[in-house]
């Protein structure tokens, strides 16, 4: 498959993978303390597991997956809100499908619909002005999440309801912006990260100059990645060479994509509608400073949140629970206690383990057993089996 | 006539006038066997006539409610058929009869009726199955989605065939009869509205000609039909069943470029996706190249490639391009597609 199958070519993965032993040799870091390289971006998350890029690296690197999930950041009491107004009589509530099982205090989307509440799950919001169109006696709500990957399509959507003068249009935002996200973690204490791959799709829309202070200011180097392995792969290589050269910049390992400026239009849609506002609370980063994203005056008419009204549900998580700390890269998924008894994918308590761009779902996904395989009931039928047929 | 579209009423399911009508001007002339011809409330089956053939019936129900009705490759008639006879096959059956159950919705188009009938006439027609019994209902609009379909059928199973989960052993290949994923990629297209202009088919087929040669084959030991959960699905059964593991080699597994699309795009796998035409076997390692070669001597098998090995190790696994392996889990639910 063209433009995919080249950036997974086994034989160049394995010459980055021998040049990066090499290099990595170099490094002031050992396999005791390994330089910390944090993956932003969940869908970054999910290609190491996917392709097991972490099991290919020197023992001097080692990945930490960091916040870039938009719905791991999210509080349980949002999804409380969301079911809230789902619940409305004439409510069509439309979600994408990641934010469907996130578990909130008094359930999730995908249970309020088993209640009778119309919860639809949508691939766009221009299909959600589909809906609207199509039902003009209903209220047609999106939920609209995520970073600036997705900023400028809802931004576009909103223009284009202003334009339709839709009145039973609106949107639930909990939008986030990556670059107070990234400041506030930095300015964390005892988080430890050497280096950032910033994602590829974000950058797209905001261009490079946005990450220069994670450079300046904090002295890390980073590199926007693509996606696919041999992307990664190359992202980190450049990572290295920063530190061995003893440089901290931003680099753009993905350039077919992400251009310099980012996309001026995209930004500008996202001005007209969106402002920075205020300070807001996520999940596992705490109250982060200009991080909420809020519509403009002229756009108001169009927030769910004034329309409806919901109730504000701070919901304290489960104290054993560590999402905080997973989502910081302060310790791995099968640390937590409840990794794989009270919290799975089948009964998660955390996003993080709901969202397939989460850490504990792909730790779940693609290393569980190696942790957990010692108690498999399965195997002590296969050594009965063995020794009968011996 | 009018113009107005004809279309299923709750008279069709009185019992009165109207369904003898139907019945007999659509499933007595589509379906037109002895059997259902004598109008009895239940098939007589002449059991020497079975007994020939096998000394054990395979017997096996399966209900149809998907959306959309009608899709590349099929309508949900077709499916019904396909699949009751292909759980038999696996089984090592021969299809040889089924019923079927029809619920209706009020409003549902006559013609559209007409269509899903006659492509359940023609597939059975096709496979030598006789539709030998059925029912229909009629619910009020709203009460079901447009039409449902159950059939249950059986099949016998010649006295030499022992094909079951239980058989296999550590080093048998696996093998899967073609390309994974067609019909939950053209159906997810079509439910989702995602408008891609993707050229895939459903893959909805009888398999039971393509199966019937593996019957004579020594070191043939478990079959399964990979349909909703796809072939991981499968894996994870065939592994729960033997107490053994599997080990799959990510770049053998035949998808096509369009499914590999959609997939990529939306973040899923194929190796979940629905198929409605494809088995997966697992044979000895003496039989793989022989069961190769009779599979792809049937068209419905053209693409049969062996995509891993069984293995101590009761786990599912994945070996990937770049030589990584990972365990491949079974998802809890239908996999939901990434936002970003
Ligand atoms: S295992 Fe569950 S509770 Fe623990 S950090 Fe992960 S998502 Fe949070």
């Amino acid at each position: 498959m063209r433009f995919v199958d080249e950036f997974r070519d086994p034989k160049l993965a394995k010459t980055l993978i021998e040049r990066l032993h090499q290099r990595a040799a170099l490094l002031p870091f050992t396999a005791e303390k390994p330089m910390q390289i944090m993956e932003v971006c969940g869908g970054h998350t999910h290609a190491i597991f996917k392709f097991g890029l972490d099991k290919l690296l020197p023992p001097q690197l080692e990945f930490i997956h960091g916040p870039g999930c938009p719905v791991c950041v999210l509080p349980m009491g949002r999804i409380d809100a969301c079911c809230e107004i789902a619940a409305h009589p004439g409510v069509i509530f439309c979600t994408f499908g990641d934010a469907l099982r996130v578990p909130g205090k008094h359930g999730s989307l995908l249970q309020a619909r088993e209640q009778g509440a119309d919860v639809r799950v949508v691939y766009s919001p221009l299909d959600v002005l589909k809906l609207a169109r199509e039902n003009p006696a209903s209220q047609v709500v999106f939920f609209a999440l995520g970073f600036e990957t997705t900023l400028p399509v809802t931004a576009v959507t909103l223009q284009q309801a202003r334009h339709e003068r839709l009145t039973n249009f609106s949107i639930f935002c909990q939008h986030i912006s990556l670059m107070p996200t990234l400041r506030s973690l930095l300015s964390q204490e005892d988080v430890r990260i050497d280096a950032f791959l910033a994602p590829g799709h974000v950058s797209m829309v905001t261009g490079t100059a946005p990450y220069h202070f994670i450079n300046k200011e904090f002295g890390k180097p980073l590199v926007i990645s693509g996606f696919e392995p041999l992307d990664m792969l190359q992202s980190v290589l450049m990572l290295v060479e920063q530190v061995c050269e003893a440089s901290c910049k931003t680099e753009n390992q993905y350039r077919r994509v992400v251009p310099e400026e980012g996309n001026l239009l995209a930004q500008k849609a996202m001005r007209e509608v969106f402002a920075l506002a205020g300070s807001s609370e996520w999940r596992g980063l705490g109250v982060i400073e200009a991080s909420g994203i809020s519509l403009t005056p002229a756009y108001a008419s169009f927030d769910a949140e004034q329309r409806f009204n919901p109730q504000t549900q701070p919901v304290a998580d489960d104290p054993r629970s560590r999402c905080g700390e997973v989502l910081t890269g302060r310790c791995k998924p099968h640390e937590c206690p409840l990794f794989g008894s009270g919290c799975t994918p089948h009964n998660a308590f955390g996003a993080l383990m709901v969202s397939s761009e989460g850490a504990c779902a792909a730790w779940y996904q693609y290393r569980h057993q190696e942790t957990a395989v010692a108690d498999n009931p399965q195997r002590q039928n296969v050594q009965q089996k063995v020794s009968q047929d011996e | 006539m009018s113009d107005r579209q004809q279309v299923v009423t709750m008279a069709h399911g009185s019992g009165g006038r109207a369904m003898q009508q139907m019945i007999e001007q659509m499933f007595l002339r589509a379906f037109d066997n002895p059997w259902l011809n004598e109008r009895e409330d239940g098939a007589r089956l002449s059991l020497a006539g079975l007994s020939a053939r096998g000394d054990r019936l395979a017997f096996t129900t399966d209900s149809y409610v998907i959306d959309p009705i009608f899709f590349p490759g099929g309508n949900i008639g077709k499916l019904a058929v396909c699949g009751t006879a292909n759980d038999l096959a696996v089984s090592g059956a021969t299809p040889a009869y089924l019923s079927c159950g029809f619920i209706l919705e009020e409003g549902l188009a006559l013609d559209d009726l007409q269509k899903i009938v006659s492509a359940m006439a023609q597939t059975a027609k096709d496979a030598g199955i006789a539709i030998v019994t059925g029912d229909t209902k009629v619910v009020q609009r709203g009460a079901a989605d447009k039409i449902f379909i159950n059939t249950a059928g059986i099949g016998v199973i010649p006295t030499a065939v022992n094909w079951a989960a239980g058989t296999i052993k550590v080093g048998d290949k696996v093998i899967v009869s073609g390309t994974l994923g067609d019909h939950g990629a053209a159906i997810l297209n079509l439910r989702e509205n995602l408008g891609m202009e993707l050229g895939v088919e459903s893959d909805c087929a009888v398999l039971a000609p393509m199966i019937a040669p593996l019957r004579s084959l020594a070191g043939v030991h478990a079959l399964r039909d990979a349909t909703r959960g796809g072939v991981n699905a499968i894996l994870h059964e065939f592994s729960a069943a033997s107490g053994f593991g599997i080990s799959i080699d990510e770049t053998t597994l035949p998808v096509k470029p369009a499914v590999r699309g959609i997939c990529e795009l939306l973040g899923l796998e194929p190796i979940n996706f629905a198929n409605e035409g494809k088995i997966v076997a697992v044979v000895s390692a003496q039989a793989e190249e022989k069961v190769l070669s009779l599979l792809r001597n049937s068209p419905l098998g053209a693409d049969a490639v062996t995509i891993g090995e069984v293995t101590l190790n009761p786990q599912v696994c994945l070996r990937g391009a770049l030589g990584v392996s990972r365990q491949l889990m079974l998802p809890h639910t239908e996999p939901l597609p990434r936002i970003c």
